[in-house]
């Protein structure tokens, strides 16, 4: 080769702000309530996973010398008219909230990233599909159709009860993924995908959705606390988790009637229901923040 | 013998003849708090502006040019540190209030912005905006007012003034946006006009509407006026004195035709040299300047153009150079180099500076005569048309627009066809059509002698490997968040190519395009705009195609990179025997890099052939207007060019002008045919021929064509 090669000069243009994974992480650890959040969740998975281990009382045993006792140091949040433990009761309840909601909103955020990338990518047929079944299902209404299968499948596993209200959950997320997706569509660098010959799944999963990433993430994570929410609704009604397994919602009605008079029986498992939903919400709020280039964050330089 | 004495003060020279300035600015700087620590966008520049002058300002985006103007119009917002001192017929500007600033503005200091529509105010219309200045600063009647707004419009060629004065300012095109502005801003009689890069967004042909426009503003008002600009042709044509900014100073500055003709101070020369020309034939040499401006956050201590320039020494690296006189030039001839008089007494021109590089020699395929190379990409007749709808909920199909109406040209092996017009006469609609290889509306694409028509979903999916595009936006072409690495990768895994294979040929093609391996695993943010560029060229050849569609590859770059750029679309053509199809609004461009030219207006080509052809011997009275809308980087050429303008805006191409598209605005048919011969524009639509051109392969669509020369 004869040509001068006119090489360019190494310019560290940008390299003096952090890559992008870090400076996220920087903003969000500035905001001290979304850590605390995080902390909080961090704590009560733990609770709900090692606690059973140490503790003497499992959930399904009854003390037949302790009926309707209050707080003591022998049943830390008192028993049941049955004898049955509140704590014991309330960490498996807690465990199985907290697979619902993180299953729930994970199902939940992949069924509207696909819905939406799809429809938004495809349009045509794909998108006058996707865009009829997101509204029938926004006008359908979700709780009384899950109440209606779930009492048809009462022995059903719970694994369908999530995802049935992963089903009811994934249509506004859907449109926003869908007019994002039509966006990124036009953008060069999805066009030179499509130029290549790149088929069209293997571009939203490469290029579409890894740039909304922010979105999907701020979705799941809202996602958990309202799937949680939702169950409690269901079950408190009877419709959801059946006994013998219990969850938050299952353990909340039961206590319901005995709030004013055994406050121990609803109090403690509406105060830790608040709790995780409170701290999934601020580890939303801090992502959304972090992940939004926009927002002023103290200590984001 | 050459010494250099200290400039008697700002770069106005102000004894040459004793008149009053009209601006003065002295030692203005400008600091910013920012995220990454204060980044001082203007580092002490000094200038005068006389009544009645143009000063040009040229440099790259990011060189202050914008700043030190808003500075003096009080236009900075409040994070900005302002200091020395402005002073507007005798007024000083900096540190006024709000109120007594605004009164100045807008009546004797007048600014025209590049984006007109962000200035104008959407919700009131044009006459009542242009009425409401003057009767803010000259307290007229409301109707005398708006009776003066028309005659603005009028003076600034707004077709039926009275009528459009109504308008809102979304109802014009960006060229008359951009007329409405000059004629608000020449409202009150103004005694300097600040034009901030006013025809950086519009097309060729409407940027030397607005340069005329612009000129009369000025011999009606009698003001002087500052032009700033990135490009040297503006400049070249329009301005009388010129500053040279780099990273927030006046690197050098003079009297125009000095400072082309004797740059004394190497990022001029480098610039100068940078640009490829319409009046050099294709081999001109160009001379890329290396490297990137200096990020305004940490500036070297020395010259701040030390680490891009050939003639270094070391006392570049450890004192800037202050801005002094050239005593060999003309008094008033500044430059801020060390070496300026070396480069005076020398006589030094930008080839001894800077590495030229000689166009390489075309590869053998390339230089047998062009009917024995085998045909590439061949388009026939290719029409493409987009249904117009009308009604919102319930769309109804209310007729078809077509986008491209009818386009043949072919290209060969080893060949280059640029293809030009202005914005909206369907360039990316063609090549979009190309690349999707899919059957257009009607007529035929083949590609390497296959019809997309006809071909399989697998066919059509090798041929991909053949057929690869480099987009113009180096930010949007490359998807953010992969890794340079996986970006050149992504073509090979598709099409299969073993991975083994891919990490070599990685390494290959960074440093193929002038990069260096190791920046395979950086993120494209890591990149400066010239370099994503050639990491997008990159990834085009991973698969070593054929034929390459480059859809603006340089207009979104700055002048000192396109150059780079350039040279390299050259070298690997000459090195892979490709083939382009080029597409650009920049003819310099097209002028250095094309074999053969295609020219296009309204959906059609009206003129093909070799770039000789159509650059020397335009035979259609629109390439004879596009070329001669071009300004030439030349001071002496450029004032002494007779300029064919075209009159008004690109017709939609929903509602084409009957007969020949171009009648509408054609110098030819307005100004040399009788109504008999009109007769025939009127109805017949012109059919591309060569029998009246001079060469066989030169083809023009004109019922009267006239070979003129125009650069
Ligand atoms: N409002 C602002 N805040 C912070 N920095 C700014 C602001 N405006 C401009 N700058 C910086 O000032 C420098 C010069 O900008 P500018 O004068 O617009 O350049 P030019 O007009 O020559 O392209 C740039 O580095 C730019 O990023
Ligand atoms: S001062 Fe030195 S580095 Fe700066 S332009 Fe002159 S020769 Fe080049
Ligand atoms: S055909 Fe008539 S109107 Fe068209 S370009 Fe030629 S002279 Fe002008
Ligand atoms: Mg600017």
């Amino acid at each position: 080769m004869t040509v001068v090669t006119d090489t360019v000069t190494d310019t560290d243009v940008v390299s003096r702000s952090v890559s992008r994974n870090r400076l996220v992480l920087r903003r969000f650890l500035s905001q001290r309530l979304a850590v605390a959040g995080v902390v909080v969740v961090l704590l009560l998975i733990a609770l709900a996973y090692l606690g059973p281990i140490f503790y003497p009382w499992k959930y399904d045993q009854l003390d037949f010398q302790a009926f309707q006792s209050p707080p003591s140091p022998a049943h830390w949040f008192g028993t049941y008219q049955t004898g049955g433990d509140v704590f014991a009761r309330t960490l498996r309840g807690l465990q199985k909230s907290l697979v619902i909601g993180l299953l729930g909103a994970l199902f939940s955020t992949a069924l509207a990233a696909a819905a939406g990338a799809f429809a938004g990518y495809f349009r045509g047929a794909t998108d006058t599909v996707v865009r009829v079944v997101t509204d029938l299902m926004l006008v359908l209404p979700g709780f009384l159709i899950i109440a209606i299968f779930s009492s048809a499948l009462r022995d059903g596993s719970w694994l369908l009860f999530i995802v049935l209200l992963a089903g009811f959950q994934w249509m506004i997320t859907a449109r926003v993924v869908r007019g994002l997706t039509q966006s990124l569509r036009e953008r060069e660098f999805v066009q030179a995908a499509r130029f290549m010959g790149v088929p069209g799944w293997k571009i939203i999963l490469r290029h579409i959705l890894p740039n909304m990433a922010s979105l999907l993430i701020i979705d799941a994570t809202v996602g958990v606390s309202s799937i949680i929410l939702a169950e409690v609704g269901l079950s408190f009604f009877g419709f959801g988790v059946q006994p013998p397994d219990v969850s938050l919602g299952t353990l909340i009605a039961d206590g319901a009637g005995a709030a004013l008079t055994n406050w121990w029986q609803f109090d403690f498992v509406a105060g830790v229901l608040v709790l995780l939903v409170l701290a999934v919400n601020l580890v939303g709020d801090g992502l959304r923040d972090a992940l939004d280039p926009n927002s002023e964050i103290e200590g984001a330089k | 013998m050459v010494a250099p004495v200290p400039a008697p003060g700002p770069a106005g020279s102000r004894e040459s003849d004793g008149v009053e300035p009209l601006l003065r600015v002295e030692d203005l700087s400008v600091t910013f708090r920012s995220g990454a620590g204060p980044v001082t966008a203007v580092r002490g520049i000094s200038y005068d502006v006389r009544p009645g002058e143009v000063l040009g300002i040229v440099g790259e985006s990011g060189s202050g040019k914008s700043v030190s103007s808003l500075a003096v119009m009080g236009l900075l917002p409040g994070t900005a540190t302002i200091t020395g001192s402005a002073t507007f017929q005798g007024r000083q500007l900096l540190g006024l209030g709000d109120k007594q600033i605004s009164r100045i503005r807008g009546s004797r200091l007048a600014m025209v912005f590049q984006d007109p529509l962000s200035a104008l105010t959407p919700v009131y219309t044009v006459g009542d905006q242009i009425a409401e200045t003057i009767r803010v600063h000259q307290g007229l009647r409301r109707d005398a007012a708006r009776e003066r707004a028309i005659e603005l419009l009028d003076l600034v060629g707004i077709p039926n003034p009275r009528q459009r004065s109504k308008s809102f300012p979304h109802e014009f095109s960006g060229g008359m946006r951009q007329r409405v502005m000059i004629a608000m801003a020449i409202a009150n009689d103004p005694a300097l006009i600040i034009a901030d890069e006013p025809t950086t967004a519009l097309d060729v042909t409407i940027q030397a509407q607005i340069l005329e426009v612009l000129q009369t503003a000025r011999e009606v008002t009698g003001a002087a006026i500052i032009m700033i600009t990135h490009d040297l042709g503006v400049i070249a044509g329009f301005a009388d004195r010129m500053m040279v900014m780099y990273a927030g100073r006046v690197v050098e500055s003079g009297v125009v035709e000095t400072v082309y003709q004797q740059p004394r101070m190497p990022y001029t020369m480098g610039l100068l040299g940078s640009i490829p020309r319409l009046d050099a034939g294709e081999r001109q040499a160009l001379t890329p300047i290396e490297g990137v401006p200096p990020s305004m956050v940490s500036l070297p201590v020395g010259c701040p153009f030390a680490p891009r320039c050939p003639m270094r020494i070391d006392s570049c690296e450890q004192t800037e150079p202050a801005l002094l006189g050239v005593v060999s030039d003309d008094a008033g001839h500044l430059a801020a180099c060390h070496r300026s008089e070396e480069i005076a007494r020398d006589g030094l021109t930008n080839t001894d500076v800077f590495v030229a590089t000689t166009v390489p020699e075309a590869p053998p395929a390339a230089r047998l005569p062009r009917e024995q190379r085998p045909v590439v990409l061949e388009v026939r007749d290719l029409v493409k048309e987009y249904p117009l709808t009308t009604g919102g909920l319930l769309r109804r199909k209310a007729g078809s627009l077509q986008a491209v109406a009818g386009v043949s040209f072919d290209i060969r092996e080893g060949e280059t066809l640029g293809l030009v017009g202005e914005s909206g006469c369907g360039k990316t609609t063609t090549i979009m059509e190309i690349l999707e290889l899919a059957k257009p509306t009607s007529g035929t694409i083949a590609v390497l002698g296959k019809d997309t028509a006809a071909m399989s979903g697998k066919e059509r999916f090798a041929i991909r490997r053949d057929l690869q595009v480099v987009f113009q936006d180096p930010m949007a072409s490359l998807d953010p968040r992969l890794p340079v690495s996986d970006i050149l990768a992504e073509p090979m895994i598709t099409h299969g190519v073993p991975a083994a294979e891919r990490d070599r040929r990685i390494r290959d093609l960074l440093r193929l395009v002038g990069l260096r391996p190791e920046h395979a695993d950086r993120y494209p943010a890591k990149f400066s705009g010239g370099q994503r560029q050639r990491i997008g060229i990159a990834r085009a050849l991973a698969l070593e195609p054929k034929v390459l569609v480059l859809d603006e590859p340089v207009s979104a770059l700055d002048v000192s990179i396109q150059a780079g750029v350039i040279n390299l679309l050259d070298r690997l053509k000459a090195e892979l025997g490709l083939s382009y199809l080029f597409v650009a609004h920049d003819l310099s461009v097209v002028r250095h890099i094309a074999d053969r030219v295609a020219v296009m207006y309204l959906g059609r080509i009206v003129e093909i052939g070799t770039a000789d052809q159509v650059f020397e011997n335009p035979t259609h009275p629109y390439t004879q207007a596009l070329l001669s809308a071009i300004p030439l980087p030349d001071p002496v050429k450029e004032r002494s060019r007779r300029r064919i303008l075209l009159t008004g805006d690109l017709p939609s191409a929903a509602n084409p002008p009957s007969g020949c598209r171009f009648r509408t605005r054609c110098s030819t048919f307005a100004h040399q045919l009788d109504d008999d011969r009109r007769r025939r524009c009127l109805d017949e639509s012109p059919e591309l021929t060569g029998a009246e051109t001079t060469g066989e392969d030169h083809e023009v669509a004109c019922h009267y064509p006239a070979p003129a020369a125009v650069i």
